[in-house]
């Protein structure tokens, strides 16, 4: 125990006090919460924003503008919530401008909450319905992002007045041996996508003895297709720092560091000020709440480099030097930044801390399943209609997940494949939708858990093609220390680049497979040993379409370009529309004699524009693999 | 892991430049190993690139061998070695917008600009390269044109943002000459 419990308690209550009381205050007005993470901005919600603020303020109300963080529905960015006392807070998508300037007209002075546009409503009522009444509710239970997207992650009030920092007040009372044995006994897992127990990490770093410690929270997310971690750091940057100052409080560390990308500008902004305001309030810094705990954090930009996420390589650029891992053992936890023992924890997994500890062991082991307790995190991506940031227990099924939260695919194509993992993870078809989401069994399905980008792939998709474009991919990342990751990974892509484009020879499947298992077997590091992970799943469950490459010439996905052609059905185009003519970046698209149009191949780059421009009315243009029925078809010109 | 670079020639008064930023950079960090990235992207952020020069200044303030820093600049993505364009284009490669058209619209810009990923227009008006992910899966495909980030980007939209800065896009005919230069 360190210090007074109960002054530490007071200490705490009399914050919470403060905050409650603030944002009661502000809320006792309307509040428009306008999403304003990086993929709201990119939507446009900043003019969203000045549009409700000048509304707000060319009517002269009392009703405030701030900035939350990311909902988790980004289909229908830029989002705004708008709460107004005597009605039910409501979610609005698909904003823009016109429409933030009359919803404040109708909803804030003629007090009708135009239901035409909401989406959500957050609390439960008797006219609109609540997240719980939409199937993704029914799935999504949130933990880690349960305060994104609600509160303003560049004031710490609003995250204090949710209970934030209950956690480190408490744990501040008791022996930081309690803490740890909390984490052990809820059987967390880093979601880093190792899923090795953060408990026992945390455990090898006390048994390593006294003296300067570190924790380092990694937010270096380099996997293509993922943002989950940015989307936290973002929109609730606090929780995450609570639970790295009780991971620093249990292992006895004093100083600590936030490792984020560079990529990700506004992540750094926010945690920084995220940093200042705790420091403020006593809760970082020296004798944080009066306890005589104390723990410092700061931020380190990583540069842009994939291993980096290694946790041995990681370290290594924190200390000026290329981002090569080491091998191991010795394990960070005993001997990592500076040669001290260092807790390296993904975002995620420091920001599941605060709630077990709040809610209690019990409560976090009944969510998930026996060996995978809690939730997944995922940034649900692709072809699937409902894109975002989704929360779903650990258990439940990736149909439901594809089906129910994501509902189903867009724009009615066929699914195909999804993509878990990134380039460490695997293509898994139809057929494997039905197992469970957690690290052991979809590691046995071929894929893993990785850190949680799922790409939702549907039939125009080509396999061979998306296998090629991980593989290029860590082959550029590869940091060349083993010869199997630097060169195997460089022959294997070889090989799929012939491959698609219709160089292939019979022989290259076998070369293939025969190339992965070394590369996995020969390589120091996760980044290598994962490598052959794409094309070892698209070659387990999609054999047919690589051999539809290399012995017929054909893409059956109609994606790869040296095997695709660009035609225009004669039957199907109308003479009077020179739509696509227009829309051609190189001029091949001509008007034929008979007023038809046509494809002058020689020409064509296809850039796919004609196809999309073409009026669904004719749906004229059509691609044809392999191009050697381009003959057939012209042959049969009326 | 990157290729070789050719350092282009400095500007005049360039060197001043470099020098002033590089020193800017060593009075805020102290001149240790551990404080080596944050350095270079301090300088970096100052002039734009890393030019040659600054790494040799670096290396020497902290009493390094300058092919080390120039080995740890290659190493990490984040670091370039040549000037940007007035407008940097960033195509992200992220998976979400690889698979719906990202490779599409890089090689629009290509067609466009007449030059390849990874390079500067001779006018020094636009550069032009890939990005791993920018983190805006939902929106894909994503080019971020100086900081601002476009959405749902197809062949017409390229020439759109192209024309919003005052660039002619070529006739088809002459764009139809340096048919077959797209990457693959």
């Amino acid at each position: 125990m360190r210090g007074n419990a109960a002054a530490v308690q007071e200490r705490y209550l009399k914050l919470k006090a403060g905050a409650d009381a603030r944002v009661k205050a502000l809320y006792s007005e309307p509040v428009i919460r306008v999403g304003t993470a990086t993929c709201g901005i990119a939507a446009g919600a900043l003019p969203v924003k000045e549009a409700f603020a000048r509304a707000v303020e060319e009517k002269g109300l009392p009703a405030k503008v701030i900035e939350v963080g990311c909902m988790g529905h980004c289909y229908a960015e830029p989002l705004a919530i708008i709460s107004r006392p005597g009605f039910p807070s409501l979610c609005y998508g698909y904003l823009d401008a016109e429409l933030a300037a009359r919803l404040v007209e109708d909803f804030l002075i003629n007090d009708d909450p135009c239901y035409e546009f909401a989406l959500v409503a957050l609390e439960p009522n008797d006219v609109f319905p609540t997240f719980s009444d939409f199937p993704r509710g029914v799935y999504e239970q949130k933990i880690v992002l349960e305060h994104c997207g609600f509160i303003d992650p560049g004031d710490i009030d609003h995250y204090i007045a949710r209970g934030g920092y209950g956690a480190l007040a408490a744990a501040l009372g008791k022996n930081p041996a309690e803490v740890l044995e909390a984490v052990k006994a809820s059987h967390l897992r880093g979601r880093g996508g190792a899923g090795f127990p953060a408990g026992l990490k945390w455990e090898a770093a006390v048994k390593a003895g006294s003296g300067e410690k570190y924790v380092i929270c990694n937010a270096d997310e380099g996997d293509p297709g993922a943002f989950m971690d940015r989307g936290i750091l973002e929109s609730c940057p606090h929780q995450v720092i609570e639970g790295m100052l009780l991971c620093a409080y249990a292992v006895g560390a004093e100083k600590g560091y936030f490792y984020i990308r560079a990529e990700y500008p506004l992540a750094v902004e926010r945690v920084r000020r995220a940093l200042e305001q705790a420091r403020e309030k006593g809760l970082l810094g020296k004798d944080i709440l009066g306890s005589d705990f104390s723990c410092e954090l700061e931020i380190f930009q990583g540069s842009g480099a994939f291993v980096c996420g290694e946790a041995t390589a990681l370290v290594r650029s924190m200390e000026g030097k290329m981002g090569i891992p080491a091998t191991r053992p010795p394990r960070l936890a005993e001997a990592g930044y500076r040669g001290r023992p260092t807790v390296l924890n993904n975002v995620k997994t420091f920001a599941y801390v605060p709630p077990i500890l709040n809610r209690g062991v019990e409560w976090f082991r009944s969510i998930g399943t026996e060996d995978n307790p809690g939730t997944a995190v995922f940034s649900l991506v692709g072809k699937v209609a409902h894109t975002g940031l989704v929360e779903v227990p650990m258990g439940t099924t990736l149909r439901q997940l594809i089906y129910d939260v994501g509902e189903g695919l867009a724009n009615g194509k066929a699914f195909k494949a999804v993509q878990i993992g990134g380039p460490s993870g695997g293509c898994l078809p139809e057929s494997a939708l039905d197992i469970p989401i957690d690290f052991d069994s979809l590691q046995e399905a071929g894929a893993i858990m990785g850190s949680g980008g799922l790409v939702v792939l549907d039939e125009d998709d080509c396999m061979v093609a998306i296998a090629r474009y991980f593989l290029e991919f860590t082959q550029q990342e590869s940091c060349g220390k083993c010869t199997f990751c630097r060169l195997g990974t460089k022959h294997m892509l070889d090989i799929l680049t012939r491959i698609t484009e219709g160089r292939g020879e019979p022989q290259d499947l076998e070369i293939l497979e025969e190339l992965a298992e070394e590369v996995r077997a020969g390589s120091l590091c996760n980044l290598g040993a994962t490598a052959p992970n794409p094309v070892l799943t698209t070659l387990r469950y999609f054999r047919d379409e690589y051999e539809a490459h290399i012995f017929e010439k054909r893409c059956p996905a109609l994606m790869c370009k040296e095997l695709i052609v660009y035609y225009i059905e004669p039957q199907r185009c109308s003479k009077l529309c020179n739509v696509c003519v227009g829309s051609c970046p190189v001029e091949a698209i001509y008007t034929r004699e008979d007023g038809l149009k046509a494809i002058d191949q020689e020409k064509c780059v296809k850039c796919d524009n004609c196809l999309k421009t073409c009026p669904p009315d004719y749906n004229a243009v059509i691609k044809l693999s392999p191009p050697g029925l381009l003959a057939e078809k012209e042959g049969k010109r009326p | 892991m990157r290729k070789g670079v050719v350092f282009l020639p400095l500007l005049q008064g360039e060197e001043e430049l470099i020098r002033k930023s590089v020193d800017k950079a060593l009075r805020k960090h102290e001149a240790t190993r551990e404080n080596l990235i944050p350095i270079l992207l301090q300088v970096q952020e100052a002039l734009g690139y890393l030019p040659g020069l600054a790494m040799e200044q670096i290396a020497a303030a902290l009493k390094m061998p300058a092919v080390e820093v120039y080995g740890l600049a290659t190493f990490y993505n984040q670091f370039r070695l040549h000037p940007p364009g007035k407008h940097q284009v960033k195509v992200c490669m992220g998976t979400a917008c690889y698979m719906v058209g990202g490779r599409i619209a890089l090689e629009c810009f290509e067609r466009r600009l007449g030059i390849k990923e990874g390079e500067t227009t001779p006018d020094r008006e636009f550069s032009l390269e890939r990005v791993a992910c920018v983190g805006c899966c939902t929106m894909a495909p994503v080019v971020v044109v100086d900081e601002h980030v476009e959405g749902k980007v197809t062949p017409t939209r390229v020439d759109g943002i192209l024309l919003s800065f005052g660039k002619a896009i070529a006739s088809g005919a002459e764009a139809a000459g340096k048919k077959g230069e797209g990457a693959s």
